[in-house]
């Protein structure tokens, strides 16, 4: 790989010790992958935030980067482990409270910006199409290749952060135009109208193209909710890092030969996948983060009514402000519902507290059966309401 | 028999041959206080990959399992070395940075469980002693 007067200098430590540590990730990965150059990033989002994901040793990790690690690009965080200011009502220990605002704290000193979301779009984090970023979570990193147009690889929690030391990340993969182009054509006969529908189709596509690059064809209209649960839910049950969507996703591509379809057998059927029968004992909705439209309409259907069930409304801090700021929290909270801000029901440590999660999005489905053992009901947001309130 | 590969973090190491035919997904598919792949019928479910040479086609799933392996090697859980047909980010990164030996690029088949098998990363090479 060819680098630069200034890389050359990052590699041999003239930087410092982050600098250097990130610049070898970094050339490593390069070279590994047949990259010709790095090149720089206007943007970063880092995942590897949770304490429960972390351990001790990644606490370290990240206490010795921040030594003399400073941040050169605008960097946003995942999700942590719980919410950062009301932990102690999502019955979250003391002792995982303190390690998290250990790790938290770290980034800080490194000069990221703790805000602690899957949704860094919302939030701020906001660079113009074509631009190249580095991105981790797997629900950000499909919405901002695919809907936003940036160009950004599928990062892991260290090699973000070492492109956000640097400013830098290896051109290879989704940098490149030539491997931004579909791979197969899906053709959608099946009725889109809800976030679940939606979801239940990233279920069904990803589970039959894997990571492949789809260019989808047949939805007439998505709202910016309904891709990002879409998002979320190809990424997880298929590794998609990329789709191209006719009519509705910026990015050009070539058209390729190949095609499938996906029916409304196959929705319908990714909807029943996704549905036991059993009572339900947690409501969590925001995966990922609630949007500002959805806290509001969230706000609105609760105004007056009692939940009788545990219920999480999943966001990030700067929207719940906002939130704050229009009275909706207010709303929220009288009917007896719980924000859980900076963190979400997928990476709280929650195995055991409850049996049964009920919830909009075919990702957090996932994991609560996956890491939590969970049984999940899968159903739209007024259905939720209606369940909660039961 | 001597393969060649390619490297792709530095080191050498010397042991016995823990080889998979699935792709192994560190974070939730491998315990690292144990060592042990926890994955729910995965080829190597119940057995531990300490001290291994651990041998499979490819890392999945989450990229935290770069943390994961990271955690290993702190908890002295880590493989010995890793060797993949075709590596990605997660084990690549998780290598790197926890300075395990790893190398790809490799005609996996023709390492059996239980081979005694040398790594010397820096050269991308695979020697079964047996």
């Amino acid at each position: 790989m060819e680098l630069t007067k200034e890389e050359k200098d990052m590699l041999a430590g003239k930087y410092g010790k982050a600098v250097k540590q990130s610049m070898e990730i970094l050339v490593s990965l390069g070279e590994i992958f047949g990259a010709k150059r790095l090149i720089d990033v206007s943007s970063v989002q880092i995942a590897g935030v949770s304490y429960h994901n972390l351990g001790d040793a990644g606490l370290e990790y990240l206490a010795d980067l921040a030594k003399d690690g400073k941040v050169r690009v605008l960097t946003t965080l995942n999700p942590a482990g719980m919410d950062l200011e009301n932990w102690k009502a999502l019955g979250i220990s003391e002792d995982f409270a303190e390690k998290q605002v250990k790790v938290i704290d770290a980034f800080k000193k490194m000069g990221v910006i703790t805000t602690c979301t899957c949704t860094p779009y919302f939030i701020g984090n906001v660079p113009h199409f074509g631009e190249h970023v580095a991105w981790s979570e797997s629900s950000a990193v499909a919405y901002a290749n695919s809907v936003m147009g940036l160009k950004t690889n599928r990062e892991g929690g260290p090699s973000a952060l070492a492109s956000a030391l640097t400013g830098k990340t290896p051109e290879f993969g989704l940098h490149l135009d030539e491997n931004r182009q579909a791979q197969v054509i899906v053709n959608v006969k099946a009725e889109m109208k809800t976030v679940p529908d939606f979801g239940a189709l990233g279920y069904a596509i990803g589970k039959r193209i894997g990571n492949k690059i789809p260019l989808i064809k047949g939805v007439k209209k998505a709202s910016v909710e309904q891709l990002k649960s879409f998002c979320a839910s190809v990424a997880t049950y298929g590794g998609t890092a990329l789709f191209h969507m006719e009519g509705i996703t910026p990015d050009k591509t070539t058209v390729p030969k190949e095609s499938i379809e996906i029916t409304q057998k196959d929705v319908d059927g990714a909807k029943k996948d996704l549905n036991d029968t059993d009572e339900v004992d947690l409501v969590a909705i925001g995966c990922p983060h609630l949007s500002l439209k959805e806290v509001e309409e969230v706000a609105k259907m609760l105004e007056g009514k009692k939940v009788r069930k545990e219920m999480w409304i999943c966001i990030a801090r700067p929207i719940k402000k906002i939130a704050d700021m229009m009275g909706y929290t207010k709303m929220i909270e009288d009917a007896g519902a719980k924000f859980a801000c900076d963190t979400c029901m997928a990476v709280a440590p929650l195995k055991g507290r409850f049996r049964c999660l009920a919830t909009d999005s075919a990702k957090a489905c996932f994991y609560g059966r996956g890491k939590n053992s969970f049984k999940t009901r899968f159903a739209t947001i007024p259905e939720l309401i209606r369940e909660a309130t039961r | 028999m001597i393969l060649q590969g390619r490297k792709v973090a530095k080191g050498n190491a010397v042991g016995k041959a823990l080889v998979s035919t699935d792709g192994i997904s560190f974070y939730g598919g491998v315990e690292p206080e144990t060592g042990k792949v926890v994955e729910k019928g995965h080829p190597l479910e119940g057995q531990s990959v300490t001290g291994k040479i651990l041998v499979f086609p490819a890392g999945k799933g989450s990229t935290v399992g770069s943390y994961t392996l990271y955690q290993m090697k702190k908890l002295g859980t880590a493989p010995a070395a890793i060797i993949n047909r075709e590596i990605e980010t997660i084990v690549a990164v998780g290598a790197i940075i926890s300075e395990i030996p790893c190398v790809d690029k490799i005609d996996i088949e023709k390492i059996k469980t239980g081979d005694r098998v040398r790594i010397d990363a820096d050269s991308g090479s695979v020697e079964i002693i047996k």
